[in-house]
């Protein structure tokens, strides 16, 4: 091996990079936890821990400035593998720090796993109400439906991401290419009547030549939520059908129109996760402390109706969440005079793994120092 | 000093703890300790009305007893104050209970410095007061002197108040916290008497006789038939009146028949309307009315039977919460944790008198306060879970008490196996400031709150928060054990080797006990989350406070072993650690957002910067070089 190798080897496997790096950690954590302040808690994830580096804006420009969540979690990712490997041997009195060590490194992976593949959703229902699908909070889509006939729809759904970057859209299931014309990420929209000198729309058929919509700021405020809007033209085969406004400013209520003898709708809507079954809000019950308007709890009493399995009746409230097809429903929020609840629903496949690691470092840590205790008391003893 | 000193000074203090427990340390009248006994239920808990009275005149004018006048006024009992609130408010209404410092605030009221200027009577104290020692300036109005200023006070509140908290002006909060305790107040002022009402009881007693006719009247008006036109305005006329009285209250005084349901509970003012239906006026109303009627006219005799008469009537059903609220009103006089405080304090003094004399009569008696002290903070926080019916820690004030008791205990454990009087120290530092904390954050308003929904889980409240906190106690041990190196190293010749070593061998043992109870305290706090939020970790504050605490702890021990640092930086990263964990405990709360933002308070962020500046420079101090430590010097 050459110098230089044994010199980086020997760099990986050090405890002063371990001290460098948790120092770093620390920096990197109080630094976002200010930033929360402005950015909101979603935006700084993406910002100092779902990346490699911290940009900083000079002027116009984004320079990186701090090693980000990635690059220090991967760096102790290799220095505690490499110390495992040449430092540390095998032996019971090491037990406890290779428990630890490996529990460490489940719960580093665990969390790079999660960030990756965790989606969250919500679920709105009024008491009564019956859904077999989830909506996101925080991503839109735009939904073109074939809606002919009145017992079933065709839905083609494309990510607002793909309308964000302009991307035309041709899918077997439609028969016109899909056109995004402009997008706005975050908008807010006046009847065309009441701003007399808004620039002429985009759009040409539909509700859109009435309505003057105007980009706004996007905000990363914890609950704020940004109402996006485009301009996206249809393209058949024999030219344009029109180009229509669709935004999250009118929810729920898709535009319709005809083509090739056929009943289209298309809105832009929360991003929808569908399920093979159903779930039904019996009744939501929200009780406050006598005398006070602190909450005491909130449930909901939900059926779980699944096809060809019958269904049952789960009550949901805080700290007890259901869980159920890879999926957990928790008591989110209420809403509207407590006749409608908000469940969150949210996809982690790797939601055991915090659990298992977390017994794991624990159980090392008291073995090493009891170690240390049993070492300390022989020796005072002596 | 003899043989006997340390524990004489022991049991003194002992007695002292309990002197509240001395009839003749309990300037109530019977009648008005009784009074002050009765159960109510306020702010979602049954409680007595002397904790009602305690923890309104804390919030309010930040003591608990009540000065009538300054400076010679008399000074009266916080349940003989809440009696002259309910019943005799004409006289309540000149007691000058309610804190102003802001000076826009002040402007606002209409008041300058010149009127609060203080005269005393006796010319002396005028020249003490001239030097500063005694004050020459009164912080507290009366409510009649705030009255004229109410429709301005309600201008700039409704301004002020939609400004978020962590973003207000000190006289937008100054205004907030003014209106605030105006409203507290006047909930307490009519509980029972409706606003100008003189003669409650007289009113209901003739309501009594005519309800019923009363009734029939107004239901023979709605039917459109013959009625008496005088009885049924009668009845309208005193609905909007009780209808008005049940919305300008949140005490329910008035316990239900025949049910244990917080929920039946009511006001006077709901009560009241119940009488129409029922057609017979609450007897728990009319003992009130009673009461206020008694109090007022000053008949003694009268009053006592009153209470007397309600109290052995709500015995058959509300034994239990009479025994409970009985308790909690003993333990309000008893305070515990205010003689702990004291206690501490003077054990901490005795170390230090210890190393010029005395010093095993001084130490021993060190020794005997801290256990005495943590003795009592014990049976305070368990009489406290009690009567919640909660683990220790609920609230950052709870929080507080809990971090002092943990890290006594690990005191005691180090003093036991050591000897040296550096357990006692350090035991008397923390359990004094942390005690000194709990009493400022006191100030908020009843100590033993109700849980918000997401928090109320006895579970996780039992295991993550106490683990957590127990391990915020020995990060701040570790600290101040570093700090008691540092300066006993650089001030004094006491630091000699083996006292040095056995501190670098304390600290570094606290640190690993800190780690394990931080890590797995953050640990089940994500559990928790992931039971009642959907995910582990949501870089939340104060998660990340918790953090960075488990990351600094596993830094210290990590250099240590890896040979970055000896004893001294030992010392120095563990002084750290004290910045870190104050930043998690408070400045974490004072961001004002995220899920655990609850109590935020806004003097504690001017002392948690000044604390945070100290350990910097206690750090400093500690990095001149070896031959300025005088200990140093010496052995050198």
């Amino acid at each position: 091996m050459t110098a230089f190798l044994v010199q980086l080897r020997a760099l990986f496997v050090s405890l002063r990079l371990t001290v460098v790096l948790l120092a770093l950690s620390i920096i990197l954590v109080f630094w976002a936890t200010l930033d929360q302040v402005h950015l909101g808690v979603w935006a700084v994830q993406q910002k100092f821990f779902h990346s490699i580096v911290v940009p900083v804006k000079f002027g116009d420009l984004m320079v990186p400035v701090f090693p980000g969540g990635y690059l220090i979690g991967g760096l102790l990712l290799i220095n505690l593998i490499c110390a495992h490997i040449y430092r540390f041997k095998l032996s019971w009195r090491k037990l406890g720090i290779w428990l630890t060590h490996i529990g460490v490194i489940l719960l580093l992976v665990g969390e790079l796993v999660s960030g990756l593949v965790q989606q969250d959703y919500e679920m709105t229902l009024n008491q009564g109400e019956t859904k077999n699908y989830a909506e996101s909070n925080r991503l839109d889509e735009l939904a073109i439906i074939d809606a002919t006939d009145p017992n079933y729809d065709e839905v083609v759904a494309i990510p607002e991401s793909m309308i964000a970057k302009g991307e035309v859209v041709q899918n077997p299931k439609l028969p016109f290419r899909v056109v995004p014309k402009a997008y706005y990420p975050n908008s807010d929209a006046q009847m065309r009547s009441q701003a007399p000198g808004a620039p002429p729309s985009m759009a040409t058929v539909g509700v859109g030549p009435m309505v003057a919509v105007t980009p706004t700021e996007v905000s990363y405020a914890e609950d704020a939520h940004n109402l996006p809007s485009a301009f996206i033209e249809l393209v058949g085969p024999d030219g344009s059908l029109g180009t229509w406004l669709v935004s999250t400013l009118m929810p729920g209520n898709p535009q319709t129109f005809t083509y090739a003898n056929r009943t289209w709708k298309l809105y832009l809507r929360p991003k929808r996760m569908y399920s093979a079954y159903s779930v039904t809000l019996e009744k939501f019950t929200h009780d406050i402390f006598p005398g006070t308007d602190i909450d005491r709890n909130f449930s909901s009493k939900v059926r779980l109706n699944i096809p060809g399995g019958g269904s049952r009746e789960v009550l949901i409230y805080m700290n007890n969440p259901l869980r159920y097809a890879g999926l957990t429903y928790y008591q989110e929020r209420f809403a509207n005079n407590d006749q409608t609840s908000i469940l969150e629903v949210v996809r982690n496949p790797s939601w055991l793994v915090p659990y298992i690691s977390c017994v794991m470092i624990a159980l090392g840590l008291v073995i090493q120092f009891l170690i240390h205790l049993v070492g300390f008391a022989r020796r005072r003893r002596a | 000093m003899t043989k006997y000193t340390p524990l004489v000074i022991v049991l003194v203090m002992a007695v002292y703890l309990f002197q509240g427990l001395f009839p003749s340390n309990i300037i109530d009248p019977p009648a008005v300790q009784e009074f002050g006994r009765l159960p109510v239920l306020s702010e979602g808990r049954i409680k007595p009305m002397d904790s009602v009275a305690r923890s309104t005149l804390l919030v309010i004018q930040g003591r608990q007893r009540v000065k009538t006048q300054e400076p010679d006024g008399d000074e009266i009992t916080p349940d003989q104050w809440i009696l002259d609130v309910m019943f005799n408010p004409a006289k309540a209404d000149t007691y000058q209970t309610f804190v102003v410092d802001n000076p826009d605030v002040l402007t606002l009221v209409g008041k300058t410095h010149d009127d609060l200027k203080i005269t005393y009577r006796q010319g002396w104290k005028q020249l003490v007061a001239t030097t500063g020692a005694l004050s020459s300036e009164r912080r507290r109005l009366s409510f009649n002197e705030i009255i004229p200023a109410i429709p301005q006070i309600e201008a700039q509140y409704k301004l002020a108040e939609p400004v978020a908290a962590q973003s207000r002006t000190p006289f937008q909060s100054g205004v907030v916290q003014l209106y605030g305790n105006l409203t507290r107040y006047l909930r307490i002022r009519r509980a029972v008497l409706p606003e100008g009402e003189n003669d409650l009881l007289g009113d209901l007693l003739s309501l009594q006789d005519n309800l019923e006719s009363g009734v029939d009247a107004v239901r023979a008006k709605e039917a459109g038939k013959p009625h008496d036109e005088a009885k049924a305005k009668q009845i309208v006329d005193e609905g909007q009146k009780f209808l008005a009285m049940s919305e300008s209250t949140d005490l329910l005084l008035i316990p239900p028949s025949g049910s244990l349901n917080l929920n039946d509970w009511h006001n006077v003012g709901h009560a009241l309307l119940e009488s129409f239906g029922r057609g017979n006026i609450n007897p728990a109303v009319l003992a009130y009315a009673g009461m206020a009627f008694a109090w007022q006219k000053g008949e003694t005799e009268a009053f006592d039977h009153v209470v007397g008469l309600y109290t052995s009537g709500l015995q058959k059903h509300f034994g239990k919460e009479m025994g409970r609220a009985s308790i909690e009103t003993t333990f309000n006089r008893i305070e515990p944790f205010y003689g702990c405080m004291v206690i501490y304090g003077l054990a901490f003094a005795l170390v230090l008198v210890s190393w010029l004399r005395w010093t095993e009569p001084a130490q021993k008696a060190a020794f005997g306060l801290v256990a005495l002290g943590w003795v009592a903070a014990t049976a305070g926080i368990l009489t406290r879970m009690w009567l919640e019916g909660r683990p220790p820690v609920t609230n950052l004030y709870s929080s507080a008490l809990f971090i002092g008791w943990g890290a006594v205990a690990l005191c005691l454990v180090l003093e036991f196996i050591y000897r040296n009087a550096i357990g006692s120290l350090a035991a008397g530092v923390i359990g004094f400031c942390t005690l000194l904390i709990a009493h400022h954050l006191s100030l908020a308003g009843d100590t033993m709150e109700m849980m918000r929904a997401v928090l109320d889980s006895n579970f996780w409240l039992a295991t993550h928060v106490v683990v957590v906190t127990t391990g915020y106690a020995s990060t701040f041990l570790a600290g101040m054990l570093a700090i008691i190196y540092v300066v006993r190293g650089v001030f004094t010749r006491g630091l000699d080797r083996a006292t040095a070593d056995s501190l670098g061998k304390m600290v570094y043992g606290i640190v690993c006990f800190a780690t394990l109870f931080s890590f797995v305290g953050t640990m089940l706090g994500g559990i928790w989350a992931d039971q009642s939020w959907g995910r582990f970790w949501g870089w939340d504050p104060k998660e990340n406070g918790a953090l960075i605490i488990v990351i600094w702890n596993a830094l210290i021990l990590h250099a240590r072993w890896g040979g970055l640092i000896r004893q001294r930086g030992l010392m120095c990263l563990a002084i750290f650690g004290n910045v870190v964990t104050s930043w998690s405990w408070f400045g974490t709360n004072m961001l004002g957002i995220g899920l655990h933002s609850y109590g935020f308070t806004e003097a504690a962020f001017w002392w948690l910067i000044a604390f945070v500046a100290s350990q910097l420079v206690l750090i400093a101090v500690a990095n001149m070089p070896l031959s300025r430590w005088k200990s140093f010097q010496a052995a050198g």
